[in-house]
């Protein structure tokens, strides 16, 4: 019985598109999100935050606050863990302030009382005194030798001496001889690009209820999109031994990143300890602007030579990102995804990893690619504008495949990065006519996909239904996956599987819903645990019909004799094994506990219609196609849900998208009415097309699919605003200012 | 500072609260009543997660006070469906896959319905500008609007 | 704070008078609700009018115009058989503002009285000619709308006076009406630039005009250059470029969050043009596609 075998044909219930298993409770307001949770005698909790983008803190004063009646208690610094280092340092640091605020909204104090209003007027009377510091919030600003040092002694080791203290990390990266190959170039096109930050701009802020006693025993409840590493950073931060904190993740209303990280759970946390009561705390809208994780903003350098015929010379690209007050800003990302679409000789890339005052960043859908490409394939369209190129055909004609050298290492296996390119070129779209006015811009975008720790567990009930505990939240369907792939492997009807995101004492660690491999990873592990409970079955089946255990194999949900040499019996349905389990060894549980590591890249090809107003600079998107390769599509309507959302998301950063900061180092735009994410009425309908290659390192060949999406729109955008109104934009977001700027530039020659 | 009684009907029933003058609409029904249906993602009256309708007309309940709903008639997404029958737009949007994460859906929902009962054949643009209030980050728009269109003229068919 | 559901403007005048601390009045709440939340004020005292007879009734006045109660929400003046007939551009203003969500709710005196140099319906009203009659306990005065705003938040009213209805002259024959605002999105956000263009034909020839101009001026402001650039043409070419130059000409804007000097400056010449194009046309009767 071949257990490991790729499986690419022959589904029958994989590829197909059934309702999701939460379906009726999303649509009728059962379902239950991070704020919906209560306890009996449950506190309110407000967090009280810097207006200052960088302060000494020189004294909190909170006796006004616990005198108001209905306060509870406050926590201040004071309240948690010392001693701690590196991460989890950064971590406590930026969830509750030390000496310093180190950005607009940075938390200094929290206070819980007996209902939301009193907690909120509490707020209002915690006394802080700041002594105002120098600030700096932009990237090539914090690097300049006149910035002010935001952190002595931040930077680490891979830093070359010389630069400012606030580059924190370095990074460089590429193969081959550049200069040599820019010489060999017919046109060598250098460009700056600089992107502001955006925030994922999930509609759900971040909510949680937590209850932590005398005896160290806490519990949980927090919208994340991932409740293990949760656990384990509150549980440093708190003291806390990690088994002694079970935390349940909600339902999560959009993440994209965003809830990978920790920001009120362990305020809620000391809240609770403080005033041994279940303390719940929801941020609002504007504190998710200005004290979450953002992106980061970025500065560009890129140099790209080309031979008239199309073949890409050489490649260079410097990367400096700005991600906040802490290191980690993803530069490595963005230097190594910038030209990983294409088979280069010569690249180099290089990355600065730089500190100014403003929120530390989180991930956002890819993160660090959208800019890289946003940058790149500006060049590259440029390129094909001055050399008349078709920039389908280029791209074609430089693409990575099988074989070929990685500009960021490593050797490609199998990928799809052509047959997007071809399927592109096929499609309707790319030669209908355009109206004056309109332009068409393409781009490709690449992400690397990610495994990462994973565990499940697959019981199967009495009446040969199946339980199916994984440990990754369902940010967007993925409980209908993961029970396609188990009902696949079971031979079961897909409504005989029951999905549940399990709470963190119930499953081995799992690492976040992060790296677009959920569907991958968990899919993988349900496919493997499956099989294992399938070898269980087979074993009951074999000791029945007194045969040895692999002469019954499975199909179509019965075990069977493997051969005419097995033994004539009848097939043995799932339901007539499992009703006797009890007598005939127990539970059957299939289980996966590992790290899956044949994550495949996924790479995509996007092609725009703009429309630009000349009088006003004002962009419009008419048309859009997405072409990705998804290795293979489990449920391929969440697979279009994935790139039309991604694709969605690209548009924002490209037109509208951006923080805001005034002179005075403060968020200007922390609103929805500000920060301009798409309306229904702003986008046109996205067209799909599912590419799939299949992945050699999953068991059906499912690459993710949730992050790729995002990574052409920027420059799609840009490349189709050229095509229409002849200016080049190297700058995000395209605002209409921006463009109408341009424009008048361009007529004033 | 002292409560407001309030007497108001929510999905049908007369219910009865006390809430301060501060509190919303919203508040109230999500913490002093139990439907969390309706959610708050914005507060400000910029997402539409909040949406109920107030009298038949669509409004935030995050920009409506509590004390407001006196004597009025209040209809939430816990209203929607008739016992275990969903709304013919509720099947759509699950069988159309138009929601993701989930959190915007009950404001859809009821955004919608209240589209459907003003102009029951409405344009796509129609659609998409009557939901401008009501933002969704997950699936960039498409599959709620073919739902919508599609309930629209399934239910034209059926009236 | 102190609630109060007056169901008389008399009621509501002496609750506003003898308050102290900052008085709010609750219509739509689009505003006032959004900065208790904000926590950019919460009012010491507010005064719910909306149980104020009269206050949600939209009434056509024996000599053509129109009297608009004050809790009459956008979404009733879009609804209204022919108020949009007679005063499209004002209909259409205040139908911009916020969502469908925001329309079931939000009036507009609300928007006159926020005082925001970006409110829609303000230009529309203003060009219109609109008035509002204030009530105080000092008697009642009709005010032109354009003298309401005295700058960013600040309105000419005294204390304990309100608002108590708005009223919009009879439509001309041969008039028409438009107001067009610039946003980065289709929806959702707030003018970066406004203009409302009010007009009277004689034949193809403009006769009378009025041009107000929103999110330009810590008020929106009434532009007589712009209207008597176009007066007397039948906005051919040339009188659409002394339009523009006069609308740009009257600016003196902010560079902020929403938009730069430069971008509304020129713009609001844009609009201007553009309003006038469809003013023009419903004033020769040409019904909206």
């Amino acid at each position: 019985m071949a257990l490991d075998a790729q499986k690419t044909n022959g589904f029958t219930q994989v590829g197909t598109r059934p309702n999701r298993p939460d379906g009726i409770d999303k649509v009728t307001g059962r379902a239950r999100f991070g704020a919906d949770a209560t306890a009996p005698g449950m506190l309110f909790a407000t967090i009280v935050r810097s207006p200052h983008a960088h302060a000494r803190i020189k004294n909190i004063d909170t006796s006004k606050a616990t005198a108001l009646a209905g306060v509870k208690g406050v926590v201040t610094r004071s309240d948690f863990a010392t001693g701690l280092t590196g991460e989890n340092w950064n971590i406590l640091e930026n969830v509750m302030a030390g000496d310093t605020a180190l950005y607009d909204g940075h938390a200094v104090a929290a206070v819980a009382a007996t209902s939301a209003l009193i907690a909120r007027d509490a707020a209002r009377l915690i006394e802080v005194e700041y002594e105002a510091l120098p600030h700096v919030t932009d990237v090539d600003k914090a690097m300049a030798d006149d910035a002010p040092v935001i952190r002595a002694g931040a930077a680490d080791k891979s830093v070359p001496e010389g630069l400012h203290p606030n580059v924190v990390r370095y990074h460089e990266s590429g193969h081959g001889d550049v200069e040599a190959g820019f010489a060999e170039a017919d046109l060598v096109i250098k460009d700056h690009f600089k992107t502001e930050a955006t925030h994922q701009g999930y509609i759900e802020p971040h909510a949680c209820l937590a209850t932590l006693g005398g005896d160290g025993k806490g519990e949980l409840w927090c919208c994340t999109q991932g409740h293990w590493n949760v656990q384990k950073i509150c549980a440093a931060l708190l003291g806390l031994e990690t088994a002694n904190l079970r935390v349940t993740a909600s339902e999560i209303g959009g993440g994209f990143g965003g809830k990978t990280a920790v920001f009120i759970e362990p305020v809620a946390l000391a809240l609770a300890r403080k005033t041994n009561k279940p303390v719940k705390l929801v941020m609002t809208r504007s504190e998710v602007f200005r004290a979450t994780g953002p992106t980061s903003s970025t500065s560009m350098d890129i140099k790209i030579g080309m031979k008239k015929d199309g073949i890409i010379t050489a490649a260079e690209g410097t990367f400096r990102l700005q991600g906040g007050a802490f290191p980690g800003a993803p530069m490595e990302f963005t230097a190594m995804c910038a030209f990983a679409p294409y088979a280069l000789k010569n690249v180099h890339q290089v990355g600065y990893d730089v500190i100014a005052n403003r929120p530390k960043q989180a991930a956002y859908r890819a993160p660090g690619s959208p800019m890289a490409a946003f940058a790149v394939e500006s060049v590259i369209d440029e390129l094909c504008n001055q050399l008349d190129l078709d920039p389908i055909e280029t791209r074609l004609k430089n693409a990575s495949k099988k074989g070929t050298k990685a500009s960021f290492g490593p050797m490609f296996d199998r990928i799809g990065l052509v047959e997007t390119l071809e399927a592109a070129k096929s499609h309707p779209h790319y030669t209908a006519s355009l109206k004056a006015g309109q332009g068409r811009g393409i781009s490709c975008g690449f992400w690397f996909n990610h495994g990462g720790e994973t565990a499940v567990t697959l019981a199967l009930s009495e009446d040969g239904t199946a339980q199916l505990a994984v440990g990754t939240p369902d940010i967007g369907g993925s409980r209908a996956s993961m029970a396609l792939m188990a009902a696949e492997e079971l031979g079961i009807p897909y409504d005989n599987v029951r999905v549940t995101i399990a709470d963190t004492a119930t499953l081995g660690y799992n690492e976040v819903s992060h790296g677009s491999r959920v569907t991958y990873a968990s899919g993988l592990a349900t496919i493997e645990a499956a099989r294992d409970a399938v070898k269980r079955l087979c074993g009951r089946a074999a000791a029945k019909w007194g045969i040895p255990e692999d002469a019954v194999k499975w199909e179509n949900g019965c075990a069977v004799p493997s051969g005419p040499n097995a033994g004539d019996f009848d097939p043995l349905p799932i339901a007539e094994i499992t009703k006797r389990m009890g007598a005939t060894g127990g539970p059957i549980v299939g289980h996966f506990e590992a790290t899956p590591e044949g994550a495949g890249v996924s790479f995509a090809t996007h092609i725009v219609d703009a429309e630009v107003d000349p009088e006003t600079g004002k962009t419009s998107v008419v048309r859009y196609t997405v072409v990705q390769d998804a290795g293979k599509a489990i449920h391929p309507t969440y697979v279009e849900g994935q790139y039309q959302g991604g694709a969605a998301q690209g548009i924002g950063w490209a037109l509208n998208e951006e923080y805001i900061y005034g002179e005075d180092g403060r968020l200007q735009n922390a609103v929805f009415l500000d920060y301009r994410i798409p309306v229904a009425s702003d986008l046109p309908m996205i067209d799909t097309v599912i590419v799939e290659v299949p992945n050699p390192g999953h068991p059906y060949g499912v690459r993710g699919v949730g992050e790729t999406s995002i990574c052409p729109p920027l420059a799609a955008i840009a490349n189709a605003v050229s095509a229409a109104a002849g200016v080049r934009l190297c700058e995000l977001p395209m605002s209409p200012p921006r463009i109408l700027a341009a424009l008048e530039k361009q007529r004033d020659g | 500072m002292s409560k407001i009684h309030v007497t108001t009907t929510i999905n049908g029933d007369q219910v009865e609260y006390l809430c301060d003058p501060r509190e919303t609409l919203l508040d109230v029904l999500r913490d002093r009543l139990g439907l969390t249906g309706a959610k708050e993602g914005c507060g400000t009256g910029d997402c539409g997660a909040c949406s109920v309708t107030l009298d038949g007309r669509l409004v935030c309940s995050c920009l409506v006070l509590g004390a407001e709903a006196e004597g009025h008639d209040i209809t939430t997404i816990e209203g929607m469906a008739t016992g275990e029958e969903l709304h013919p737009l509720q099947q759509k949007f699950i069988e159309y896959a138009a929601l993701q994460c989930g959190i915007c859906t009950p404001g859809i929902l009821v955004a919608t319905e209240a589209l459907l009962k003003k102009n029951p054949n409405p344009t796509e643009t129609e659609v998409r500008y009557w939901l401008a209030g009501n933002l969704c980050r997950c699936t960039g728009y498409d599959k709620i609007i073919r739902a919508v269109m599609d309930t629209a003229a399934d239910m034209r068919e059926a009236s | 704070m102190h609630y109060h559901t007056p169901t008389s403007f008399d009621d509501a005048i002496a609750i506003a008078a003898e308050a102290s601390g900052t008085t709010r009045f609750l219509a739509g709440g689009t505003d006032v609700l959004v900065q208790m939340r904000a926590d950019i004020l919460t009012p010491d005292t507010l005064i719910n009018i909306k149980g104020i007879s009269g206050v949600q009734d939209i009434t056509r006045m024996s000599d053509g115009g129109w009297q608009i109660g004050i809790a009459v929400s956008g979404a009733e003046m879009s609804e209204h058989p022919n108020l949009g007939s007679d005063w499209p551009g004002v209909v259409e203003a205040t139908d911009l503002i916020g969502s469908t969500q925001i329309q079931g709710r939000c009036t507009m005196v609300g928007n006159l009285c926020n005082a925001s140099p970006a409110a829609d319906a303000v230009p529309a009203m203003v060009a219109a000619g609109a008035s509002v009659t204030v009530t105080g306990p000092g008697g009642t005065r009709q005010v032109a709308v354009e003298d309401i705003p005295t700058g960013p938040g600040k309105t000419s009213l005294g204390t304990g006076e309100m608002i108590t209805a708005v009223h919009l002259p009879p439509r001309a024959s041969q008039g028409g009406d438009a107001y067009l605002r610039f946003i980065p999105r289709t929806e959702m956000d707030i003018a970066v630039v406004g203009c409302g263009i009010n007009l009277r034909l004689d034949g193809e020839t403009i006769t009378e005009a009025r041009v107000a101009l929103g999110a330009v001026a810590p008020t929106v402001r009434l532009v007589p250059e712009a209207a008597e650039a176009i007066i007397g043409t039948t906005l051919d070419d040339a009188a659409l470029a002394a339009l523009a130059a006069a609308a740009s000409a009257a600016c003196s804007p902010i560079d902020d969050k929403r938009g730069t000097v430069k971008f509304r400056t020129h713009v609001a010449g844009v609009l201007a043009q553009r309003a006038a194009k469809i003013a023009y046309a419903r004033a020769q009767g040409e019904k909206d596609s």
